[in-house]
């Protein structure tokens, strides 16, 4: 069976985002862009599925600008057999982008399209489950662990308070959390292989998807800054200050 | 019309971040319905009727509701929306995993963990782990949305008596069954609902010296928590992590110990009432958000201010 993984290219997580001064985004140029870390976690595991034999083509999948390229290079260094690009310049949200993986899904005639939980830029959560709802399937998300029996799943989600299992019938949508594995880093001789695997870029009209955005976003704004702190000399005055002054215990 | 809130529920009780989602339901109009699915759920129901400033709850009481599965529930949800202007759930992982799916079914973009209310179709959001706030607006007709629950207060309880009116099961999508769930059995409260966190940074220095994070944890009650930092160093478990890429908390008090500060994991805790910083290192970019900064060896520190605390 095939495995699609869908990457985003975010800010990477250890750059501190700026908002322009203008509220209309946030500051891009020369920002430092990388895959998203949960996309990076549900691709090292469809690549050990492959590795053990029981997934027979990873195919990455990411959407946007034509620098996506660079995300999808990524994946295919790690492990990814092939790779395809929905090329737009369109302001891509959840549900486009769910609808034009679900597309694809059904054209590649994968069994398992594997997901990050969430993006880090938009923190939608949402794309993973609106795919499983457009294609009909079951789908595993928030994902611990994932072991593949036979003709169905056996997953573990992290939900609030602890895990959950569930069986899945193949075709299923699989979402990932931070404790499903720890991903690889790309060998250089993978990241040099990497650059004659084979990458189709489409666009959002050849899969008959509007890739309009439906929520606007009016304006975007720094959270109210925390007001500086005091330094305290020793332990008693901290909790004397916890106690007294703050209140917390 | 009215709003639609989904209740979370564990088939016996509400989960308490329904209550905050009512609020944010009553801010976008006058009556608010409740959903309660599940099976045997007559307790929960009584609940959610009690609930202040809720007139009607909608039960589903059906075998196939069991566990809250998304492949059941979403076509519930749609096949109830259309009486109303939103559908609103709590932000908890049940929320952000039926929501998406009914969204789907509906042709509607939802919108994710709203922090506040402008209008009737513009809501604030935070994105980049909290760094920024995006004010949205939907074009859709119906609005799926779901509420961060720390940023409402919770609905009062005891004064509604809402009428309570039978739905029909809908038919649910085959292919998922529920096979078990292993809550976590841990003295300690839950990190994203604790009051009091103390986490732990790559000053801590091992694994074993852990222990005096836990400890002074167990003086406070409170939850244990690390930077990324310490997990990929192995002191402790992934679900420990606190920031961008792991759990994003909101406590009244948060005591950092031998964290510096990176940006990742400021992201995930900088919404704390109280910040408590310990670490030795003064120019520690922790020190920059907390509220109290000791700068101390935390060997000698931390078990001090266990012995304070239990006088």
């Amino acid at each position: 069976m095939k495995a699609m993984v869908a990457v985003k290219r975010v800010i990477d997580y250890n750059v501190k985002i700026r908002v322009r001064s203008d509220g209309s985004g946030v500051e891009t140029a020369g920002v430092k862009m990388s895959m998203n870390p949960f996309d990076e976690i549900a691709l090292e595991e469809a690549v050990r599925l492959k590795e053990a034999g029981t997934v027979s083509e990873v195919i990455a999948v990411s959407m946007g600008a034509s620098a996506c390229q660079e995300t999808l290079r990524t994946a295919l260094a790690v492990g990814a057999d092939r790779a395809i690009l929905v090329e737009t310049d369109a302001d891509l949200q959840p549900l486009a982008v769910s609808r034009m993986l679900s597309v694809l899904a059904k054209r590649e005639e994968v069994s398992l399209l594997f997901l990050g939980k969430q993006a880090i830029d938009d923190d939608a959560n949402q794309t993973g489950q609106m795919a499983a709802g457009f294609l009909g399937w079951p789908q595993g998300t928030f994902l611990s662990s994932l072991k593949v029996d036979g003709t169905h799943l056996v997953v573990e989600r992290e939900v609030d308070g602890g895990l959950e299992s569930l069986r899945l019938a193949i075709p299923a949508v699989l979402t990932a959390d931070l404790r499903l594995n720890e991903p690889r880093y790309a060998s250089l001789p993978n990241i040099m292989k990497a650059k004659k695997k084979p990458l189709e870029t489409v666009t959002p009209a050849d899969l008959g998807v509007d890739p309009a955005p439906r929520l606007k976003v009016l304006s975007l704004a720094e959270p109210p800054a925390r007001a500086g702190g005091i330094r305290v000399p020793d332990v008693a005055t901290l909790v004397a200050k916890l106690h007294s002054e703050a209140k917390v215990i | 019309m009215a709003q639609l809130v989904l209740a979370d529920h564990d088939g016996v009780t509400l989960r308490p971040a329904t209550l905050n989602t009512v609020t944010a339901a009553l801010a976008l109009g006058p009556e608010v319905h409740i959903l309660v699915a599940g099976s045997g759920v007559g307790s929960v129901a009584r609940e959610a009727a009690a609930i202040n400033g809720v007139s009607k709850v909608l039960t589903c009481d059906d075998e196939r509701y069991r566990h809250l599965l998304p492949e059941a529930l979403a076509p519930l949800i749609a096949s109830v929306a259309g009486r109303y202007t939103h559908v609103l759930a709590p932000a908890t992982t049940f929320g952000k995993n039926v929501m998406p799916r009914a969204a789907a079914l509906l042709d509607v973009a939802p919108i994710s963990e709203i922090s506040a209310v402008v209008d009737a179709s513009t809501f604030v959001r935070p994105v980049y782990a909290g760094n920024a706030l995006a004010t949205v607006q939907s074009a859709d007709a119906l609005k799926l949305i779901t509420v961060r629950g720390t940023a409402f207060d919770a609905a009062g309880t005891g004064a509604g008596s809402a009428s309570l009116e039978s739905v029909p099961a809908a038919d649910a999508t085959e292919g998922a069954s529920w096979l078990s769930e292993q809550m976590t059995q841990s003295a300690r409260p839950e990190l994203t609902a604790a009051k009091i966190i103390v986490s732990g940074g790559r000053g801590v220095g091992s694994r074993e010296n852990f222990a005096l994070i836990e400890a002074l944890a167990d003086a406070l009650n409170a939850a244990v928590g690390a930077s990324r930092a310490a997990v990929d160093a192995g002191f402790v478990p992934n679900d420990y992590q606190v920031g961008q890429t792991g759990k994003i908390v909101a406590p009244s008090l948060y005591i950092a110990c031998g964290i510096s500060g990176a940006i990742q994991h400021l992201a995930g805790m900088k919404d704390s009432g109280v910040i408590v910083a310990i670490n030795k290192d003064e120019e520690a970019p922790i020190f920059q958000v907390a509220d109290y900064g000791l700068v101390a060896d935390l060997n000698k520190a931390i078990p001090e201010l266990i012995d304070a605390l239990k006088r």
